[in-house]
């Protein structure tokens, strides 16, 4: 009878340890280290797929299938985003009412800078993504805000986009407390289950590339974002990075949030800088 | 407005290659819109190419066609620089031409 208090304070004492351990570890585990991330994800597509050129990633499924990689480049020969392209440019530089342009709200005119989309705005606090900051530009000269899913949006983004083709994804994730809880909380998004699927981001994008699901062939998420805005024949037309993140939501039975929410772009956030060093190869065409 | 028609024409050998694709809604008349209205039916019903004035290729087009179609055709007997003509015509009347030189 006398011992055993005794012996159940040791024990106690030890599971406080283990604890205090466990609780380091986790701590350690936590700390968010985007570097380290982008590294280890990189490494796992290239160990994965041995034979894909780190920078064809951004080819999405076409990189993972020889077929259908022949069948897309004779489609790049016409390609289908044509049309979206040209009407972009042109919306690009059609003045507002007030006689300022697109142009005027981005850092060298707009050309050749969606490598560094989304980045972390320290006056707000938050990530900008580009659909953002466009829409951002019109209201702040008078003009009423792009639907988000819609062709006008990504008309514009894909004139963009191309006029930044071949340029690295270069994402900063700046050593501020709220851009790495941005980060984590992006990459927290991506790998959380949901819908009544139960699916990740991840297990389709991460764990399955190159596998089919039905007739289509899922693309890798090292360059999934580069690639975008897209036009899916599936769709008939032209899809937004929102656009793309509300569909991967509702076909995994989940309900999508609004686009350009805060989680959306931080997942956007998380997903571009774990690419960052691939071209930007947008717009791009998938079926 | 651009046209509405994009098309490469190229000689290899003897043999001409088209590849068109072309800007339009091609609407069934099916298909409801966000308020619940029929979106009226819209689409191409014949398209042509003339080479020097003979018909290379010709399409009786109905609403099954895909949205911005695609068509490419081979044929016999062009020469570098000549001339195709290109035109369609709609179930609305509207219709859009273009030239390319065969390269």
């Amino acid at each position: 009878m006398r011992v055993r208090p005794s012996r159940q304070l040791a024990s106690n004492v030890v599971a406080l340890v283990v604890m205090a351990a466990a609780a380091g570890l986790a701590l350690a585990a936590e700390t968010p280290d985007p570097a380290a991330d982008l590294k280890a994800f990189q490494n796992f597509f290239t160990k994965k797929f041995p034979g894909v050129k780190l920078e064809d990633f951004v080819n999405g499924p076409y990189s993972m299938d020889e077929d259908m990689y022949r069948q897309w480049e004779e489609k790049e020969q016409f390609p289908p985003y044509e049309f979206a392209l040209e009407a972009g440019k042109e919306m690009f530089s059609t003045p507002f009412g007030n006689g300022k342009t697109y142009a005027d709200c981005f850092p060298n005119r707009g050309i050749g800078i969606r490598q560094n989309y989304p980045y972390f705005d320290e006056k707000e606090g938050k990530v900008v993504t580009l659909e953002l900051a466009l829409n951002r530009c019109r209201e702040a000269n008078g003009e009423a805000p792009l639907s988000y899913v819609n062709d006008e949006m990504a008309s514009l983004t894909a004139y963009m986009a191309f006029t930044s083709r071949g340029k690295p994804m270069d994402i900063k994730v700046p050593n501020d407390p709220r851009a790495l809880a941005a980060y984590e909380n992006g990459k927290r998004y991506f790998y959380t289950r949901r819908g009544q699927l139960n699916f990740s981001c991840a297990s389709c994008h991460v764990q399955s590339p190159g596998e089919h699901i039905r007739a289509e062939v899922l693309a890798p998420a090292l360059g999934i974002v580069n690639a975008l805005p897209i036009y899916r024949s599936e769709w008939s037309g032209m899809g937004t990075t929102s656009r793309r993140f509300v569909t991967c939501n509702s076909q995994t039975r989940a309900v999508p949030l609004e686009p350009q929410s805060d989680e959306y772009r931080d997942v956007e956030y998380f997903l571009s800088y774990v690419s960052n060093g691939l071209p930007i190869s947008g717009p791009g065409a998938r079926p | 407005m651009t046209s509405t028609i994009r098309v490469r024409a190229t000689l290899n050998d003897d043999i001409t290659e088209v590849q068109v694709l072309i800007q339009h809604p091609m609407d069934t008349g099916l298909v409801k819109n966000a308020n619940g209205e029929i979106i009226p039916a819209h689409f191409i019903q014949q398209l042509s190419f003339q080479h020097n004035g003979r018909t290379v290729f010709l399409a009786d087009w109905g609403p099954a066609v895909s949205k911005d179609p695609y068509v490419r055709f081979r044929f016999k007997g062009a020469n570098k620089g000549d001339e195709l003509n290109i035109r369609w015509v709609d179930n609305t009347g509207a219709t859009d031409t273009t030239t390319a030189k065969i390269q």
